[in-house]
């Protein structure tokens, strides 16, 4: 487990670095940005895993069960749509004969 | 064995950094998402070996069985859906991150109705934020889907909505303390608290208009990292404090980009429609008429112009026209027409929305300018052909203080020599402002479906 004042340093940096590293973003990549940050939250399958897998009763079951869906979705989801749009803007690919 | 999960959970946790940073740039992009994705296939790979999971035969099956269901009904839905509707699909998959959040912290309450031991004291409490958190970024994603691909009524309210949203938001707070701060809870509890969340989300987000959507839609993700961030404390994952953070700052940067863009506070598009504000600028006087044109003369007037610089809005993307304008652009190349296109911030339904359609189309990005680059450049344009956009060229958000839209940066087309503007009708835009562009001198309107006018452009420069 994680102490609370470690924890909180870990929120404080990480809160600053996604602040940074997104500042200097150009606009036409704000969607497929969007949705690739909406992909990196999926990392929440893996605590939807652990969830599942300490699950005891039938109800923790069937809502870890709901969860690990959600979270594969989520994760799945997120890369096959922020992969297809930024697939556009690689040049060798998308230019074809133009 | 257990060092050896950290380790990959730490190396993931900085390929996803690195991953976005990577995103940040169009040469770099899809080597970031790539990055990105082998970073989560390890990280889930090597929670298999976690004593949570490896050993617990049936859960193991569960867990096997749940990423298969999740997995293929993602990909494929991924795989099809057109361009266009992009934005909703980012909705909901958004909405499944907050949702396995705050399932996360459902079992766990649970677990601590049955009388487990959670971890107490500040893990309860924020074990509960994120849940309430996840809760209502995924009911409404939810909404927020259902409204953009026009399912459900585009706003809705009830009377008297603010008041009780306020109540409602009490009452769920009131119940989250109760989970988060005594040390019995009853598993009644845990469903009202849930039960009261997943309504907020949807009450919430129904009176918000469709135009105001994708901040909303930003917000959410930024919600959704939080919660994912939340739950990580609870399960005392470092992998998801830290990339659920990352998501949940920067998320909330880009929110605020976008809300700037669209000139609207944040606080204004959650707690107001935009709809209801449209009242005002409407009845004054208008000078001139609307004039059309035929494709065929307005084919002439561009394929002689110098310069011509594009517009194009959610017009364009409805009728899927980008491809036909591609080779519209190229034609007009051919004859030596410098062509450029102007995206305005919320072009389309989403900021990069627009970039992503032309982009789809073949269409170089060099050739593609912000609002700030490119309005200096209006006067000097001999054409700018507007497809299907209105609010984001009407020039009463310059000269009328009374125009709801006052103030809200645009695309200076009427500063053009001529302005082409293809629209499918007579009506007007999604804020239900007149737009005076489209009564000036020197505008020509061009009606029909964008796909079918460009065709007809087309058409039309080939034959000179």
């Amino acid at each position: 487990m994680i102490e609370g004042f470690t924890a909180l340093y870990i929120f404080m940096l990480a809160a600053f670095t996604g602040y940074e590293v997104i500042s200097r973003v150009p606009v036409i990549l704000h969607t497929p940005l969007m949705s690739g940050s909406n992909f990196i939250h999926g990392i929440v399958l893996v605590g939807a895993m652990v969830t599942l897998g300490h699950a005891e009763t039938g109800l923790q079951m069937l809502i870890g069960f709901v969860g690990v869906i959600l979270a594969a979705g989520n994760a799945v989801g997120g890369y096959v749509a922020t992969e297809r749009m930024l697939e556009m803007f690689d040049r060798s690919k998308s230019k074809g004969g133009a | 064995m257990s060092s050896f999960i950290e380790i990959v959970y730490f190396a993931a946790a900085v390929i996803f950094i690195v991953g976005l940073k990577k995103m940040s740039s169009p040469v770099t992009a899809r080597e970031g998402i790539v990055w990105a994705g082998y970073a989560m296939v390890a990280a889930t790979a090597v929670t298999f070996l976690s004593p949570a999971v490896y050993g617990h035969g049936f859960n193991l099956l569960l867990i096997v069985i749940a990423i298969g269901i999740g997995s293929y009904v993602a990909y494929r839905s991924a795989k099809r859906v057109e361009m266009t509707d992009m934005p909703q699909m980012i909705a909901i998959y958004n909405g499944m991150g907050g949702g396995a959040a705050a399932a996360i912290a459902a079992v766990e309450l649970v677990r601590f109705a049955d009388g487990h031991d959670i971890g107490g004291g500040t893990v309860q409490v924020l074990a509960v934020l994120g849940a309430l958190i996840g809760a209502v970024s995924f009911s409404g994603s939810a909404v927020a889907y259902a409204k953009l691909q026009g399912l459900m009524n585009k706003t809705l309210r009830l009377p008297s909505h603010q008041a009780l949203n306020i109540a409602l938001f009490v009452v769920t707070v009131l119940f989250g303390s109760i989970l988060a701060l005594s040390g019995e809870v009853s598993g009644f509890t845990v469903f009202l608290f849930f039960l009261c969340a997943l309504v907020l989300g949807i009450m919430v987000t129904l009176p918000i208009g469709g135009a105001d959507m994708p901040v909303v839609i930003s917000l959410f993700n930024a919600l959704t990292g939080l919660a994912v961030a939340f739950e990580g404390y609870l399960l005392g994952n470092a992998a998801m404090i830290i990339a659920g953070t990352v998501v949940g700052s920067s998320g909330t940067l880009l929110t605020q980009l976008m809300a700037k863009a669209m000139n609207r506070p944040i606080s204004n598009i959650l707690f107001s429609s935009f709809g209801s504000a449209g009242g005002t600028g409407e009845e004054e006087d208008i000078a001139g008429t609307m004039k059309e044109i035929e494709a065929s003369d307005a084919a002439v007037t561009m394929a002689y112009a110098e310069k011509v610089i594009i517009i194009p809005g959610y017009g364009m993307a409805v009728a899927q026209a980008q491809h036909k304008l591609a080779e519209l652009v190229q034609l007009l190349e051919d004859r030596g027409v410098t062509v450029k296109f102007a995206i305005h911030p919320v072009a389309g339904r989403m900021p990069g929305h627009m970039n992503v359609l032309l982009a789809e189309a073949g269409i170089d990005y060099d050739k593609i300018y912000d609002l700030d680059e490119i309005n200096p450049e209006f006067p000097t344009a001999d054409v700018a052909l507007v497809i299907g956009a209105n609010d984001v060229v009407n020039p009463v958000a310059r000269t009328n203080p009374d125009s709801p839209i006052y103030g809200m940066p645009i695309l200076d087309a009427d500063k053009a020599k001529n302005c082409i503007v293809i629209k499918r009708g007579k009506g007007s835009g999604f804020s239900g402002i007149e737009n005076h562009l489209f009564y000036a001198d020197n505008t020509r309107m061009l009606y029909g479906d964008a796909q079918k006018a460009i065709g007809e452009l087309i058409a039309g420069v080939k034959q000179l």
